[in-house]
């Protein structure tokens, strides 16, 4: 069992109005096999945890760890983290011109294995992977997320995160911009790559719905930087029912 | 987050360039690569691109240009000249207003025996038979060649194998002038392979006969130090196949005009270019192809990749489909990736179509970029910098390199481009 510890976490950008911060004293534990749900009104940090536990240069720890099973994983270059097994699906995926899924897809499993795949078992996960999330099969030849839809991005991120098998996958609003159909298929590649690989779920998300799907142990409400409230599951219903307004106006 | 995404579909790109006082986005105004101080050369020679509305005046076509033997028909460069306003003309090294004295730079053939080298004189009839110089300095080495290389692949000839080596070997500036000459239902790769340091300015022509099929390398792999501009011209006779690679990544100053006409039905021309441009480097490639007869098809696809200050690339595309032209089918474009800041790559492609009797005519230009997002997204997938670098750049070039048929020269090229990546490695 792995452990992803995140401790008072203190997270600041830099703005033309000068450093501000987002994060404001984060402290979280997940373990593999958990699923912790992240909601939140919008602007209240859930992406600024996604993509600093990624690693993304944009944002700046001022204060706090990030450990996985104790290392420190804020010295840890992004390409390193990745490799230590912690994914994040992108709210945005980048498309990256003159790369070919084929290509992208062998190159970074190679670096996270550390050994590059046999060609024949890989060729058929890769095939079998898409199948199941019904990309269709040309995508493979074409370059990465090029003129792929919102939809299409969002389950080539789950694609890679069926193949890679990362100890935690962070999922940054991979439901936003889904149709029920599309919901459906990306929620049932995480459930499945939590089954085989015993994958720790960080699932960041601004809607209830996507909860239907992919059943959380642990829900915790962002507000302004910090963690407002945690629960059960039963928390996520009364955010249903009653929205985020009970903790605005606490702070207004 | 950037503003500059992935592909920005514009027929006109500037990345990484500062706004440029007197430059606007149509490139209507004075080139301030050839600044001068006196007034203003206004009007419709300035225009750029064909699309631009306003009015045509006859030399905005490009089947009004001047064509001549004789350089002193040719207006002295001020740089503000729609074909070289791109260029830098002080680098040019006197190319376009001195007299071309030095050694023409060594050539040798070798290859599979089937091509002859020969060498005739300076006014041997068979000069022309392709080539009619359309700007001085291609005019001024026209003067200045003191005999012709010819190459020639005989009628019938099958899996021709010539490899040009091209060595220059001082600074003083020169001219050069070839034919290739590919006889009736010949087939042939030539290789012209450009090294060593050299002023050059030369000509180039093919003569690509009835059914031929010639494959065209011509290599810029220049020492640092040279300034090289080359106006490659072929004429395409009746079912004939011609196809030409350039590939430019060496010299300070490399400008190449490739340009192809067809004079028979049935053939098929294809213009692929590779580039990559390094800090301070002006790589410009200026094409033509001239449909002025039915039924024939191009195909034109240059790539570029650019890093650093200052690396310029500069790439015209001009297709005519003349009125004669029914039954053209056409397709040009342009692809170039900015590596890093401060490298500027213009592309400008022209379509003029004078008949709507054509199967197909288009065109594309695009410039992107590889930014930060681009590194974080292959970094968060486990590859680290150097890879993630190295992939993008490979995979975006090797769609032209594959285009290439010898193996070996394909190696040379794949560890070239290796070599320029680790050259901005920090």
């Amino acid at each position: 069992m792995s452990t992803l510890e995140i401790k008072d976490l203190h997270v600041s950008i830099d703005t033309e109005q000068g450093e501000k911060e987002i994060l404001k004293g984060v402290t979280l534990s997940i373990k593999t096999g958990e699923t912790h749900a992240i909601m939140g009104p919008n602007g209240s940090g859930k992406s600024t945890l996604a993509s600093t536990i990624a690693g993304h240069p944009r944002y700046n720890v001022t204060s706090g760890s990030i450990t996985l099973d104790g290392e420190n994983v804020l010295e840890m270059s992004v390409d390193e983290r990745a490799k230590a097994g912690l994914f994040l699906a992108m709210q945005y995926p980048v498309e990256v011109p003159g790369v070919t899924m084929t290509n992208f897809l062998r190159t970074a499993k190679t670096a996270i294995d550390g050994e590059a795949p046999k060609l024949r078992t890989w060729t058929k996960d890769v095939k079998e992977a898409m199948g199941k999330l019904k990309i269709d099969a040309d995508f493979a030849g074409r370059n990465v997320n090029e003129g792929f839809s919102g939809g299409e991005k969002k389950r080539v991120e789950i694609l890679q995160l069926e193949l890679f098998k990362p100890k935690f996958a962070i999922l940054d609003e991979t439901d936003s911009g889904l149709d029920v159909d599309a919901l459906k298929i990306v929620s049932e590649g995480v459930n499945r790559a939590q089954d085989e690989n015993n994958m720790g779920t960080l699932l960041i998300t601004h809607y209830t719905r996507i909860l239907r799907y992919i059943k959380p142990d642990f829900v915790h409400v962002f507000v302004d930087g910090h963690v407002a409230e945690q629960g059960g599951p039963e928390l996520a219903d009364r955010l249903e029912d009653e929205g985020y307004d009970r903790y605005l106006n606490v702070k207004a | 987050m950037s503003e500059t995404t992935t592909h920005i579909p514009e027929e006109k790109v500037r990345i990484g360039a500062p706004s440029i006082p007197g430059f606007t986005e149509e490139g209507e105004d004075l080139s301030p690569i050839n600044d001068n101080d006196s007034s203003p050369l206004g009007g419709a020679s300035t225009k750029a691109h064909s699309h631009g509305g306003g009015v045509a005046a006859p030399d905005s076509s490009r089947a009004g240009r001047l064509t001549s033997t004789n350089v002193e028909d040719f207006a002295k460069l001020t740089g503000r000249e729609e074909d070289w306003r791109f260029t830098p003309l002080k680098r040019l090294k006197g190319l376009h207003s001195d007299d071309l004295t030095g050694a023409a730079p060594k050539v040798e053939l070798t290859g599979n025996d089937i091509a002859k080298l020969s060498v005739v004189s300076a006014d041997d009839s068979l000069n022309g038979v392709a080539h009619t110089p359309d700007d001085r300095v291609s005019a001024n080495a026209w003067k200045f060649a003191s005999e012709t290389q010819v190459v020639t692949i005989p009628k019938n000839a099958e899996g021709a194998n010539a490899s040009l080596r091209i060595t220059g070997e001082s600074l003083v500036p020169a001219a050069q002038h070839l034919i290739i000459v590919a006889e009736e239902n010949s087939e042939a790769t030539v290789i012209l392979d450009h090294v060593g340091s050299a002023v050059l300015a030369q000509n180039i022509e093919f003569d690509v006969r009835a059914n031929a099929r010639l494959t065209v390398i011509s290599l810029q792999a220049w020492e640092d130090d040279a300034v090289h501009a080359s106006s490659q011209q072929a004429l395409v006779a009746q079912g004939a196949k011609f196809k030409h690679i350039v590939v430019s990544f060496g010299g300070d100053l490399v400008r190449v005009n490739p340009s192809a006409r067809f004079t028979g039905e049935r053939a098929e021309v294809e213009l692929y270019g590779l580039y990559f441009a390094d800090p301070g480097q002006h790589l410009e490639h200026r094409l033509f192809v001239d449909h002025a007869v039915p039924n024939c098809k191009s195909n034109v696809l240059y790539k570029g990749a650019l890093q650093g200050k200052d690396a310029h690339t500069v790439w015209v595309g001009d297709v005519l489909i003349q009125k004669e032209a029914v039954g053209t089918d056409s397709y040009e474009a342009n692809r170039n990736l900015v590596l890093t800041d401060g490298a500027r790559a213009d592309s400008v492609p022209n379509l003029e179509i004078e008949t709507g009797l054509i199967d197909g005519a288009g065109h594309a230009s695009t410039t992107g970029r590889f930014d930060d997002e681009h590194l974080f997204y292959l970094m968060a997938r486990g590859i680290d910098e150097k890879t993630a670098r190295r992939l993008v750049v490979r995979g975006f070039l090797n769609e032209i390199v594959q285009q290439i048929g010898d193996e070996a020269l394909q190696e040379r090229l794949t560890d070239t481009i290796e070599e320029e990546l680790a050259a901005t490695e920090h």
